[in-house]
């Protein structure tokens, strides 16, 4: 995942939620859910605020949009 | 899955009683060029596992007799996403599941991009799909204007996917020059009640007839690994090839978060390469692609296999909402197997 998102609120330059599930980051492990972002799904939550984001699958990438803290940007899974 | 004796099942069709079913195949399917029986077809699924390279192979001499070495590549995008009012279990763009895919529209100047995208990696299909029971008139209109951008600028077949369709709505799709329609029927009958609940099969089935009949190619697959007995990946096999389909995307679940089928588990990789090889000699002459989920099931490893194992075409690049691997790595895939991609004045 190639986010182009600036992040705000977030600790230690990991932002506080996770971007496959929308859980806090802090409570739990989330191994399972970057493999998924690693490779066959794009992030569906915003890493900062965990709100459910705009995404568009194209055939050589993603865009996700956030409402409150805007657009990222990736290619395709299986990096 | 409890492998049996081949030999107990392979006689149940054709007077073959107790003659192996890879030997009744290569003459019946490879020779003559005639696809296995429902009964057949079983056998094939319930082989051991140390009899899986013998089935891949000869699935591969049948792709290679009755299709030949060429591989048609295929780029698909979504136009519309999320927010479906179908119950697909499998589908994280139904409205009716706790999803986190939310609603989205490609707008024009996207969809001719993608286009291009997929034409650049030698593909000679480009099929727009929405998230929708059947299209209303703004999404037809989209897609009318859609087309008409890709065919100004992209040397490309278009083929959609749309769900259900009027008979006004296939002829459009036809009149708009539309090479190919796909409408998966995505299990068994026996099984789709299990699947979906908000239409049936029958009605997708009539789709796909009028599709035929318009004159545009029939493109219908399905989903492997959504709790279906191996009795009914037979059924599937055998139900697909009377409709006889010009082309079979055969997908394996990638289970979603927030649908009904979130728990089940990935398929096995030896298990959808016998499906691979069983649903080539059901389907000798079909255009037999790999769609999503082959990278999670078969990892790098297991797609050569496949494609050294009855399939003879393939989806590159991302899918509708989940991504699969850079196009890239899949023509260097097929340039290592010296297997040439499908030109597009061949597919006319």
């Amino acid at each position: 995942m190639s986010a182009v998102l600036e992040p705000t609120g977030q600790t230690d330059g990991v932002p506080p939620y996770c971007a496959w599930c929308g859980g806090a980051r802090a409570d739990g492990d989330h191994a399972a859910c970057e493999r998924r972002l690693a490779t066959v799904d794009p992030p569906r939550h915003c890493p900062v605020c965990a709100r459910r984001m705009v995404v568009q699958v194209d055939p050589v990438g993603w865009t996700a949009r956030c409402s409150r803290h805007g657009e990222s940007a990736g290619a395709n899974g299986f990096g | 899955m409890t492998a049996v004796d081949p030999s107990t099942t392979a006689g149940e069709s054709g007077g073959d009683t107790g003659r192996d079913i890879l030997a009744v195949a290569r003459e019946q399917v490879l020779e003559r060029g005639e696809g296995l029986s429902q009964e057949q077809v079983l056998a094939v699924l319930q082989l051991p596992a140390d009899r899986l390279s013998e089935a891949l192979a000869l699935a591969h001499e049948v792709r290679m007799r009755h299709c030949g070495p060429e591989v048609e590549v295929e780029g698909i995008v979504s136009l519309k996403t999320g927010g479906c009012p179908e119950d697909c279990h499998f589908c994280s763009q139904s409205g009716l599941f706790e999803s986190p895919v939310r609603a989205a529209w490609l707008d024009k100047d996207r969809l001719v991009e993608a286009a291009k995208q997929t034409a650049k990696t030698g593909a000679t299909e480009f099929c727009i799909v929405a998230a929708v029971r059947g299209p209303d008139a703004r999404l037809m209109e989209q897609v009318r204007a859609g087309i008409a951008a890709i065919r100004a600028e992209v040397d490309i077949n278009v083929a959609c996917s749309l769900g259900m369709l009027t008979q006004e709505q296939v002829n459009e799709l036809a009149a708009m020059g539309v090479h190919r329609y796909n409408h998966n029927l995505e299990t068994a009958r026996s099984h789709f009640p299990e699947v979906v609940t908000t239409h049936s099969w029958e009605e997708r089935w009539e789709t796909l007839q009028m599709v035929r009949a318009a004159g545009m190619e029939v493109c219908c697959g399905g989903i492997v690994g959504m709790g279906e007995s191996l009795e009914q990946r037979a059924e599937f096999a055998v139900q697909l090839a009377e409709l006889e389909p010009d082309e079979v995307p055969l997908n394996f679940l990638i289970p979603n978060p927030g649908t009904p089928f979130a728990h089940l588990e990935v398929p096995q990789g030896a298990d959808a390469l016998m499906t691979v090889a069983a649903f080539r000699l059901a389907l000798p002459r079909t255009v037999l692609r790999f769609a999503g989920g082959r990278e999670l099931t078969l990892g790098d490893l297991g797609a050569e296999q496949g494609m050294l194992g009855g399939v003879n075409a393939i989806i590159v690049g991302n899918y509708l909402t989940n991504l699969g691997r850079p196009a890239e790595q899949d023509l260097d895939m097929l340039e290592t197997l010296k297997m040439p991609i499908k030109a597009l004045n061949d597919t006319l």
